[in-house]
This record gives structure tokens, C-alpha cells and sequence, in this order.
């Protein structure tokens, strides 16, 4: 048995007094709440600030180009119905004092057709409004070999056959043509991909530097928390527990970063939206409204900027839970190889 | 307990800075670890802590073969040594009283269940006034009672303490001799390294003297 030599109250004193205030302390009437809600990882730390803020920055960036995509897809795709609705038909002016006859006759052939909701004929003012830049205001038409026109509106999400109306026209209405705007829609089409893979692109190019961005700064907002790790270890702690704690904590620094984003990138379309309808009786309103159509986000612009802003939030999360798995990995000699 | 046997230690490829390392520290026991400085004391302190993987030679710890340790069964492992560390290594964004109720929040206890331990313990330890303070406000000699509170706060098989009472007045370092010594009565075993002769004076307790990587045991 080892033995204190001198006995084992040499400063008593001291020591019964410090007991005494302890007691004080410690009685029912503790001054000081003492609690261990404390977080592990600490909170408030700088570079746990400086996350929230380079994610909450990412988020709004990211976000701002998943909506412009939206946006822009949005707009191509209602050009592209508006387009895909309407069909021309033109009637050559051969038998001029019949016109009005040939284009009743025509009329009636083409609503006869699965999917051909209404046809309108261009009278003289509409025409003459038509070729107004060319001919001046009040051309006398009657004069001039002008073909008659034919707007063919097509009911919502019908297919109809422009083929057999084509042949049909052409075999009894003598003169009578069909426009679908095929060569319209086609290069339509190929604008709005193109927009739609331009802006995609850059999306992704973003969505790149902000996983790498995010990746980085949580790796950097760990590296302050080392000591805190290898604490952990050596008291005994689970590395799926040490890994637990700094998920949440970065979870939340995260959470709150790509939130702030995404309501910031929201607050904005909301904002170019209302200066959009605000402005629309006014050239540069309208100008805009012509381009982009309304910035309004549809369900699929919305939910693409929540899916971001939960991507970022999980990536921080996992990215902090396999820094610390590996750090733990690394004070686990005895697991290591050699 | 913990047993060594022809173990060597280099670092990198530089030259052995423990060599042939054998010895054993019985259940139970009480001891000194001493050397000059650079003889190794903490790179062997970090050794039983399982910190450190020997160059050649055998660890055993509890009765198993370091090298049959699985990496799940570490942490159950390192729960039965409270390592007491030289630089004290203390959260500073903690309290005292949640640094030293650190091991029990990491086994999952709740506060109802070890409240009551740790302000008894920070009343021994003469810390009852300081438990609501941040680490940095302490002196060197709180700090270091607050180290040595959370190595003893679950009650460890085996204290490791690195140079506990380095940074204390004599009178303050007998009492926590004296607190090492009642915890070996209570059962636990005590390894103290140190270089302070007048403590080690205090005590009849077995030395293992370190010098130049070799290893000199006095009964």
C-alpha cells in the first residue's frame, strides 16, 4: 500500500475551506444553472460564421441560375405551344369574285378535321393591317393579288392530321395552301434548346464550384475542431458519435446558410416578377415580357431551387461526417497499415 | 494490466527512441514514470494510450494483444484509462463542469444521472467556486485539476497521467498526490509520469526510470 509520507493532512485548511464553498455552490441554491445542453462542436465559432455565409452566397447563385433556367424553359416551351396551336392557310387569288365562296368552303373542310377547334378568316382590314409596312396605310386591295388567309386554331393538346387536311385542301379548294409553321416551330425548337443547354451548362459549371466551394469550406471549418476530435477519441468517444455531433452542427451552420440562399434567390425573381407586371403597359416592361415572358416560378422552378438548397445542405453535412470518420481513422493506429 | 514486451519505437526512419521496452503494470498498482526530458516518458505514455503503434515488440492491454484490437472496440477500451494529458487539452468552449462531465456525455449518460458526480468530484478537486467558468480564464493549476477531474470522472482502471502537477505550487501538487493515492486505495491503478523528484520523495511507489530509450525498474 503506498503511503503519503508526512500524513494526509498536511494543508488541511486549505482544503476544508475550498470544500466549504463548494458545498455553498453546490446546495439547492446553486447560483449557476449548470447544464450540459452545450453543444460538443462549438457554435459560434468564425469560421463556422464565415460557412453559413460563403454557403448562403453559393445557394443564392446556384439558385439564381436554376430559376433562370426555369424560367427560361418556361418561356420557350409557352412559345413553342403558342406556335404549335395555330396553323395558316392561304388561298391564292385565282377566282377573285369567288374569294368569299372559296373561303367558306374551305372553312368547313378543315373543321370537319379531329382537333381543329376554330378557323378565322383575315378580312380586307386585317389583311391590309398585315401589309401595312409594306404598302402604307388604306392600300386599296382589290387592286392588288393579295391571297386570302386563313388563321386555324387547334384545340389544347389535339394532334391533328396536317397531312390529310393538306391533301384535302389542296385537292378542293383550288389556290388553298397549308402553312403549319413547321419551319418555324423546328427552329423554335432548336433555339430553345439551345437556350436550354446554354443555361444548363452554366448551371452545372455553378453547381460545380458551389459542391467544390461547400466541400472546401466545410474541410476548413473543420480543421479548427481537430483538437475537439482527438478529445473526443480519447475519452472514449464512438467515432460514429464524434461523426454524429459534427454532422448536426454542420447540418444546421448549412441549413442555415442555403436557406437564407434560396429565399434570397425567391425574394428576387418575386421582385423582378413584380417590376415585370408593374411595367407592363411601358415599353421597357414590355420589351422584357416579350423576352422572358413573366419571371414567375412555376412549381418546377421552386422545387428545383428547394432540391438545391437540400443538395448543399447535405453535402456540408456528409463532407463534415467523413472529414471526422477520417481523422478518426488516422488516430486509430492500430487499424491503419502499415 | 498492461504489459510490454521487447518493444522499440522510432519515428519515421530515425533513430530507436525506446528500445526493449519490458515490463508490466499489475492491477492495482501505483508507480512513477521518470527521465530527463526527451527520454521518451510521453512517446511511452502515448504507447499505453494506444496512440502510438510500437515499431517492433508486444502491447497488451486488459489481458489483449494491441494488435487484435478491433477499431470497434477501442472506444470501450479507452473508457477503462483516464489519460490526464501534459498540455491538459480541455475544450475551451465547454465549462468546466462540462469538460469534466465530457467522458459521461459521450457514453450517452444524462445530466440527472452524473450531475451530482462531477460537482462532488470538482468540489475534491478544491474547483467547486469555478465550474461555470470557460477553460481560459483558469490558471495553469486549475486547468490541471479540471484534466485530471474528467480522467477520473467514470472511475477509469488506469490513470496515465503526463506531468500532472507541472504547473502547480507544491503545496497543490501534494494534494493531488494525496488525491492519486486515494483513488490507488479505492483500486485504481496509478501511473504518474514526472520529473519532479520532491514528489516522488513523498511516496514509496515503484519507479521506472527512462534514459536514453531504456528502461530501469525500482521496486
Amino acid at each position: 500500500m503506498v503511503e503519503l509520507k508526512g500524513g494526509w493532512n498536511a494543508d488541511p485548511g486549505a482544503q476544508a475551506e475550498k470544500e466549504a464553498g463548494s458545498e455553498e455552490l453546490l446546495g439547492s441554491g446553486s447560483r449557476y444553472r449548470l447544464k450540459s445542453g452545450s453543444a460538443i462542436v462549438p457554435r459560434e465559432s468564425v469560421s463556422g460564421q464565415a460557412l453559413s455565409a460563403v454557403i448562403a452566397i453559393m445557394a443564392f447563385l446556384a439558385c439564381l441560375c436554376v430559376g433562370a433556367v426555369a424560367v427560361v424553359d418556361e418561356t420557350a416551351q409557352s412559345w413553342q405551344r403558342q406556335v404549335s396551336r395555330e396553323v395558316t392557310i392561304q388561298i391564292k387569288p385565282f377566282d377573285k369574285p369567288q374569294m368569299d365562296q372559296t373561303v367558306r368552303a374551305a372553312s368547313r373542310l378543315v373543321l370537319e378535321f379531329e382537333g381543329i377547334s376554330r378557323v378565322t378568316a383575315f378580312d380586307d382590314d386585317s389583311t391590309a393591317r398585315l401589309l401595312e409596312p409594306w404598302l402604307g396605310a388604306n392600300p386599296d386591295l382589290s387592286e392588288l393579288p393579295v391571297p386570302r388567309l386563313l388563321r386555324v386554331t387547334v384545340k389544347d393538346g389535339a394532334s391533328p392530321d396536317f397531312y390529310a387536311i393538306r391533301k384535302a385542301l389542296e385537292e378542293k379548294v383550288p389556290g388553298a395552301t397549308l402553312d403549319d409553321h413547321r419551319a418555324w416551330h423546328e427552329r423554335l425548337a432548336r433555339m430553345a434548346w439551345m437556350t436550354i443547354a446554354f443555361g444548363s451548362s452554366i448551371l452545372a459549371l455553378v453547381l460545380a464550384a458551389t459542391v467544390l466551394i461547400v466541400v472546401f469550406a466545410t474541410r476548413g471549418a473543420m480543421a479548427e475542431c481537430h483538437d475537439i476530435i482527438e478529445v473526443l477519441h480519447f475519452v472514449g468517444a464512438t467515432s460514429g458519435y464524434v461523426a454524429g455531433q459534427f454532422q448536426r452542427h454542420f447540418l444546421l451552420l448549412s441549413s442555415r446558410g442555403a436557406i437564407a440562399g434560396g429565399v434570397m434567390s425567391v425574394l428576387v425573381f418575386a421582385g423582378l416578377n413584380f417590376w415585370t407586371s408593374w411595367n407592363r403597359a411601358r415599353p421597357e416592361g414590355d420589351q422584357i415580357a416579350a423576352l422572358f415572358g413573366s419571371f414567375t416560378l412555376g412549381w418546377r422552378g421552386y422545387g428545383s431551387i428547394a432540391a438545391v438548397s437540400v443538395v448543399l445542405i447535405l453535402l456540408s453535412a456528409i463532407t463534415s461526417r467523413m472529414a471526422v470518420k477520417s481523422q478518426i481513422r488516422s488516430l486509430e493506429v492500430y487499424s491503419r497499415r502499415r | 494490466m498492461i504489459r510490454f514486451e521487447n518493444v522499440g519505437l522510432r519515428y519515421g526512419l530515425g533513430p530507436e527512441i525506446l528500445s526493449d521496452l519490458s515490463f508490466r503494470v499489475e492491477a492495482g498498482s501505483f508507480q512513477f514514470l521518470t527521465g530527463p526530458s526527451g527520454a521518451g516518458k510521453t512517446s511511452l505514455l502515448r504507447l499505453m494510450l494506444l496512440a502510438l503503434k510500437p515499431t517492433r515488440g508486444l502491447i497488451s492491454l486488459f489481458g489483449k494483444d494491441a494488435n487484435t484490437i478491433r477499431p470497434r472496440q477501442m472506444p470501450a477500451l479507452r473508457r477503462k484509462i483516464g489519460p490526464v494529458f501534459q498540455e491538459f487539452r480541455l475544450l475551451d468552449h465547454l465549462t468546466t463542469y462540462e469538460n469534466v462531465a465530457l467522458p459521461l456525455m459521450v457514453r450517452g449518460k444524462t445530466e440527472a444521472d452524473y450531475r451530482k458526480d462531477v460537482t462532488d468530484l470538482l468540489g475534491w478537486v478544491g474547483l467547486g467556486d469555478r465550474m461555470h467558468v470557460l477553460p481560459p480564464v483558469l490558471s495553469g493549476g486549475e486547468k490541471q485539476r479540471v484534466a485530471i477531474a474528467r480522467a477520473l470522472i467514470d472511475q477509469p482502471s488506469v490513470l496515465i497521467a503526463d506531468e500532472p502537477t507541472g504547473n502547480v505550487d507544491p503545496p497543490l501538487a501534494r494534494r493531488l498526490l494525496r488525491l492519486f493515492i486515494e483513488l490507488n486505495r479505492a483500486g485504481t491503478t496509478v501511473l504518474i509520469a514526472t520529473h519532479d523528484l520532491g514528489l516522488m520523495d513523498q511516496v514509496e511507489a515503484r519507479r521506472l526510470v527512462l534514459n536514453e530509450g531504456r528502461l530501469q525498474i525500482y521496486d
